[in-house]
């Protein structure tokens, strides 16, 4: 079994094919979307495949130390950040053709019309622990 | 013996312990053995005396934690295998265990942990699922509040007040995980008000209960939430609203007014309405006009402004809104709906949508967005 992490972006990825803010959808393909997203979400719990899901909120900003003795140094929040995350799920899968299926009905989640969004996540294989077999 | 009243128990032992002379961190340690010991033989071998049982069993644990601890040699000279007698279990001593949960010196989060499980005997494990945390890290949080305790000496304990908001704060979690945190906060809200007589422990436990009556109206199977006013009220638990009510009045005769009572008054408010549009929304505001004498905070200002909006109409709300800042949680979600009463439907939509991409939660942001969707909708439909 190996970890992915399904990164869902607000900024920073391609534009997806159905690409129409949610807000201007009917209330009926609002919940469409929801229900969609709830099952995925369920149906990975059955295959014992999900390990984590999280929504980020879209606040942030950057913060670093400013030596010891100081209060650290904040930075934003930025509104034209080019990448902002929106939050991922983890899976844990057989395979990295399996990951990639997964991912691609993630996306396929249903938007304005009806139709399929097509978005695009990001997908990033975990660093696994070592082996306990090395040659 | 179900879990619960099992439970009950946990207090009352952990306290004859600690005034047999135990360290507080050990004695909880040895009562949370006994209670898993308790668990896994009552079932097949209930005991005559369970409180009896579990204090014998539970010394017997301290005994055997101190002795195995090579760096606490000198209790084993403190302590003989026989426990001293005459020691019995007293309200005092539980309330002052509800008084150390809610110390001073420790973190809200900790004393929150810290009271489920010496106080509530829930497990770590309970607590760590109920806070969505890892078993070890919740471990460390409540072993770490045991030593601040055990350092900061049993002098200066917590007062009502913190006991109150940790338990509050308790209620609000909810629901995750195996245990119902708000039914244990009214658990424990109901057994401190027998242990200390104030009138506002009676007005948190009145406005628990009337939260609690309305839970299963609040939210959709599917977890979607229901707002207030389309909430199917027959779904409404009328004897937790008729228990809630009759300890309101047996507080407010007191003549003690506090915050919880009059957060329970709004509620008991709510609750007496058979349809939405039957609400006293002009007393509602008069006791959140109370309510600000007590705890002026800005999402008691947002609240009245939302009672207001009822009361007096929309303009009156956006008037009264005019005192909450823009950056306060959920302003965005009330003037939308202010707005949207008012006949502003491109202001609604805008600040639905807004309202969405500032949600604390994803439950509200969802709403949020069909809300947006929903006026979307209907400006597209007037065109």
């Amino acid at each position: 079994m190996a970890k992915y992490l399904l990164l869902k972006h607000y900024r920073g990825a391609p534009a997806p094919a159905n690409n129409v803010p949610m807000d201007q959808w009917t209330p009926d393909e609002v919940e469409a979307h929801i229900k969609y997203m709830n099952d995925f979400a369920a149906r990975l719990e059955g295959t014992g495949e999900f390990v984590d899901g999280q929504a980020l909120a879209p606040d942030g900003m950057w913060v670093r130390s400013d030596g010891e003795g100081r209060p650290p140094v904040t930075d934003g929040p930025f509104a034209e950040t080019k990448d902002l995350i929106a939050g991922w799920m983890i899976i844990d899968v057989d395979s990295y053709e399996r990951a990639i299926e997964l991912a691609g009905e993630l996306s396929a989640a249903p938007g304005a019309g009806g139709e399929p969004i097509h978005e695009w996540l990001e997908v990033r294989p975990f660093l696994a622990a070592p082996p306990n077999v090395t040659h | 013996m179900e879990g619960v009243e099992l439970r009950e128990l946990v207090p009352k032992v952990l306290s004859v312990l600690v005034r047999r002379g135990a360290d507080f961190a050990t004695a909880e340690d040895a009562v949370q053995e006994a209670l898993i010991r308790a668990l896994a033989t009552w079932s097949t071998d209930p005991p005559s005396d369970p409180e009896g049982w579990l204090i014998t069993v539970a010394w017997r644990a301290f005994i055997d934690i101190a002795r195995s601890d090579a760096a606490r040699r000198v209790r084993e000279d403190r302590f003989d295998n026989d426990p001293p007698t005459g020691v019995v279990p007293s309200s005092d001593d539980t309330l002052h265990l509800y008084f150390l949960c809610a110390h001073p010196d420790l973190t809200p989060s900790s004393a929150v942990a810290l009271t489920l499980r010496a106080v509530g005997g829930l497990t770590t494990r309970q607590i760590a699922q109920a806070y969505l945390v890892p078993e070890s890290t919740m471990a460390q949080r409540i072993s770490r509040a045991k030593r601040t305790i055990d350092e900061a000496g049993l002098d200066r304990p917590g007062e009502v007040r913190t006991v109150m908001r940790v338990l509050y704060l308790v209620f609000n979690e909810g629901y995750s995980g195996d245990v119902d945190l708000s039914a244990e906060a009214i658990r424990l809200t109901r057994q401190l008000a027998t242990l200390a007589d104030d009138a506002e422990i009676m007005g948190l436990l009145a406005l628990m209960l009337l939260h609690h009556a309305r839970r299963r109206s609040r939210t959709r199977p599917d977890g979607a939430i229901v707002p207030l006013a389309e909430q199917d009220r027959s779904q409404w638990d009328t004897a937790l609203i008729a228990e809630g009510v009759a300890i309101l009045q047996a507080a407010l005769a007191r003549d003690q007014l506090g915050e919880y009572q009059a957060q329970a008054a709004i509620a008991a408010l709510h609750a007496d309405a058979d349809r939405f549009e039957d609400t006293d929304w002009v007393q509602i505001v008069e006791w959140y006009d109370e309510l600000l004498r007590f705890a002026d905070t800005p999402i008691t200002r947002l609240n009245r402004a939302v009672a207001v909006g009822e009361a007096d109409g929309a303009p009156a709300g956006l008037a009264a809104l005019g005192d909450v800042a823009d950056d306060v949680p959920r302003r965005d979600a009330v003037e939308a709906h202010l707005r949207e009463r008012n006949g502003d439907l491109e202001a609604a939509a805008r600040l639905y949508a807004a309202a969405a991409r500032s949600a604390p939660n994803l439950a509200e942001r969802e709403h949020q967005t069909r809300q947006a969707a929903r006026v979307n909708q209907l400006l597209r439909n007037r065109r």
